[in-house]
């Protein structure tokens, strides 16, 4: 296992790269902990695969290093580099046994019989396939073969990462809550260096340790699940985490008040005053609320209400602007006169996309709740 | 309408679909929410002619059409896989139904861009589909079924490979699109999630049969039978074998308090009792009175929402909760039920009782 550290790496597909916009990867400096579960999220041309693809080794940087546990691997291929994959699609023999796919990697490594014997059976326990530990791979069914594919990566105890690229995207979603449970208790168990590449944010929220968020080939936020979901630092990620995504509102900022569409929405900090620049006031469906009778709130009008089972998502207008609420299962409306109000802690304002940090001190004592 | 009688398609020894029994309305959205190999494809193939039945019967507006080929049938198909004429542009993909049907110039034109506009392709006309995204070239596939005037638009799982985000657009966007059109609307999906944000009426499927058709949200309060329950969970139902004794629930080694009986008279004997994840809770409140060990098997994070995986008398349940509430493996709790929330289903599966947001239809 190991730690990962990428050094100024940057890379184009062009030969001789212009500009900014050539980069498919802009320039990146992080360290992965030596026994952390990663993942890369964002939408697809985002540059997640040329990353991973400099990681596993199959794509060398036109600019930086890579080093596992200091030691420079840029120029090493991905044998050398001793990493497992599991990709999109099951990758197994068909006519062996299940037993023998998932010893194959092993035995090229010439790893000893009896050591080998044990970490399959244990692998087979895990996975639940001690049943069919004796069938051929042909006769099972794709979550079947993926499992296999998971455990062929798994088994090697000794690799320095594992990566993964969207491995549950051909799932069926009953099954894909348990090889998602099973990977995370692998993870817990064998304490692998783990990177999962998906556009999907379910997976990478419950999977992942920290998640790295990217989008048009840069890094826009590296952070845990609650942080990114709680003070995402980019409107891109308020947006792409969360379903549906956080309410983005252009507003003014004057001190500890953000005016939207003429009316004002008390922050729980004060902000510098903006000028020449866009101001956004950021807030997620789930942190606003319908007011009660004898609450002031902000006038809405409600478009549209979509019961989705565990809650409903209400589509709504402030003056010209529509954003989503969320209402609980159970919680009723009234009939006429809509108000809402904005949970003023959970409010963010963005100034050309970027969260801005209210002013020392001016923030009011947390609730604890 | 398009009403399928008693349809049975059986291929060799094997039948892929059997006894099924549909009618979907002119303008409704009709999901076919099942598992890989439920059917929901051969159905699809059987509804537009390109496969025959080998038993039963097929109307349009009362009208057989077995034995009607596909060609003489205004149906428009969208697949999981982008099919797209790789040497047009996005316009002529988008134009190619009208060609075919020789529709005028200036209403194709303004046919073509009203689609673009509703699907924001306008930007992309004259690009062939190679240098296109999926979720361009998906969109560029959706429009065309959109110009042709189709009765019948048939989507099979149309959004499985793109992006998260993309998906949940479209996922709202597309039964609009559609209802306009005042086509039959038929889409196939593997999740409940993505049936409950296009609502309409779902027909459920479990090997080749149709276990419940019925408004979307009334199949998921009310799943008719165990299967449909699973089917229509994600994530997945607790479920726990009881024993009823006058209204008192009790599992193997503890009591689930009592239930009062709601959709038929209860009587005493054995049970399945299912929970959904977020009707537990890890606090007692009025409603959550019932106090059960547990211990933790792992736990999942989002950010806004935990999943907790327990085992809860030898039974592995999910606990959804909000906020971030962080707990490790082997770690014991104690979680808490509302009877309430109980669904009940008989020993011969199918259900017997529902919670009270259920039957409200609140919820």
């Amino acid at each position: 296992m190991a730690e990962i550290t990428l050094d100024q790496l940057a890379h184009s597909y062009e030969a001789h790269p212009k500009s900014d916009a050539d980069f498919a990867l802009k320039a990146l400096d992080y360290v992965w902990d030596d026994g952390g579960a990663y993942a890369l999220l964002g939408p697809s041309g985002c540059g997640k695969t040329t990353l991973l693809n400099i990681i596993s080794g199959l794509l060398t940087p036109s600019r930086g290093n890579i080093q596992f546990n200091g030691e420079d691997v840029t120029d090493k291929s991905p044998e050398e580099r001793n990493i497992a994959q599991v990709f999109q699609f099951p990758v197994i023999y068909d006519t062996m046994t299940v037993v023998q796919n998932l010893e194959f990697p092993l035995v090229n490594r010439g790893v000893d019989a009896r050591e080998i014997r044990t970490r399959v059976n244990e692998m087979l326990e895990t996975l639940e396939l001690t049943a069919k530990a004796n069938q051929r791979a042909q006769g099972l069914t794709a979550d079947e073969k993926q499992k296999i594919s998971l455990g062929r990566g798994l088994v090697r105890y000794d690799v320095n990462a594992i990566l993964f690229d969207e491995p549950l995207t051909v799932i069926d979603p009953h099954m894909k809550w348990q090889l998602r449970t099973k990977l995370k208790e692998l993870h817990e168990r064998f304490s692998h260096t783990m990177i999962y590449v998906t556009h999907d944010q379910t997976e990478a929220l419950t999977f992942a340790d920290k998640v790295v968020v990217m989008y048009e080939g840069e890094v826009v936020q590296i952070g845990t699940p609650e942080a990114l979901f709680e003070r995402p630092d980019h409107t891109f990620v308020g947006y792409f985490i969360g379903s549906p995504g956080m309410n983005i509102l252009p507003c003014e900022v004057e001190g500890n008040v953000a005016v939207v569409a003429g009316h004002s929405i008390k922050l729980d900090a004060a902000y510098q005053p903006q000028r020449g620049a866009r101001v956004e006031l950021g807030v997620r469906p789930e942190f606003v609320r319908f007011a009660s009778d004898n609450e002031t709130g902000v006038p809405v009008t409600i478009d549209s209400i979509d019961n989705v089972g565990r809650y409903r998502i209400a589509k709504v207008r402030l003056a010209d602007l529509s954003m989503n609420v969320m209402v609980a299962e159970g919680q009723t409306l009234a009939a006429t006169d809509h108000r809402i109000i904005f949970d003023s802690q959970r409010c963010g304002v963005y100034v050309d996309d970027h969260r801005l940090e209210p002013l020392a001190g001016s923030r009011e004592l947390r609730r604890d709740y | 309408m398009l009403e399928m009688i008693a349809v049975d398609k059986r291929v060799g020894r094997d039948m892929h679909i059997s006894q099924v029994s549909l009618a979907f309305e002119r303008g409704s959205i009709n999901v076919l929410l099942g598992p890989t190999l439920s059917g929901k494809t051969t159905l699809m193939r059987l509804m537009a002619g390109l496969d025959k039945p080998t038993g039963g019967d097929i109307l349009v507006d009362g009208k057989s059409v077995v034995g009607t080929s596909v060609r003489q049938r205004n149906v428009a198909m969208v697949y999981q896989q982008f099919i797209n004429y790789p040497g047009l542009t996005v316009y002529e993909n988008i134009a190619s139904p009208m060609r075919l049907a020789r529709i005028g110039k200036k209403e194709l034109d303004r046919k073509v861009r009203d689609a673009a506009a509703l699907l924001k392709l306008e930007p992309y006309l004259d690009r062939t589909p190679l240098h296109l995204s999926g979720g361009q070239q998906q969109r560029t596939s959706i429009a065309r079924a959109l110009v042709k005037g189709a009765e019948l638009v048939l989507l099979d799982e149309p959004l499985a490979n793109l992006d998260y985000k993309l998906r949940e657009e479209l996922r709202v966007e597309l039964p609009k699109i559609f209802a306009e059109s005042g086509a039959v609307f038929v889409y196939a999906t593997t999740e409940p999630h993505e049936a409950l944000m296009l609502g309409g009426n779902t027909a459920t499927l479990h090997e080749g049969r149709v276990t419940q058709f019925a408004e979307t949200i009334q199949v998921y309060h009310r799943p008719i039978d165990l299967r449909t329950a699973r089917t229509f969970s994600d994530p997945p139902f607790n479920l726990v074998d009881v024993s009823l004794q006058d209204g008192a629930v009790r599992a193997q080694s503890v009591s689930f308090g009592s239930v009062a009986e709601n959709l038929s008279p209860l009587q005493n004997g054995a049970y399945t009792a299912a929970i959904r994840p977020h009707h537990l809770s890890l606090s007692p409140t009025t409603a959550h009175t019932i106090a059960l060990q547990a211990e933790v098997r792992t736990s999942e994070i989002t950010g806004s929402e935990t999943f907790i995986h327990l085992s809860v008398d030898g039974n592995r349940w999910v606990l959804l909760t909000h906020g971030v509430h962080r707990v490790s493996a082997g770690e014991t709790l104690t979680i808490y039920l509302n009877p309430d929330s109980l669904y009940l289903f008989a020993p011969d599966y199918t259900l017997a009782r529902v919670p009270s947001l259920a039957l409200e239809g609140v919820a």
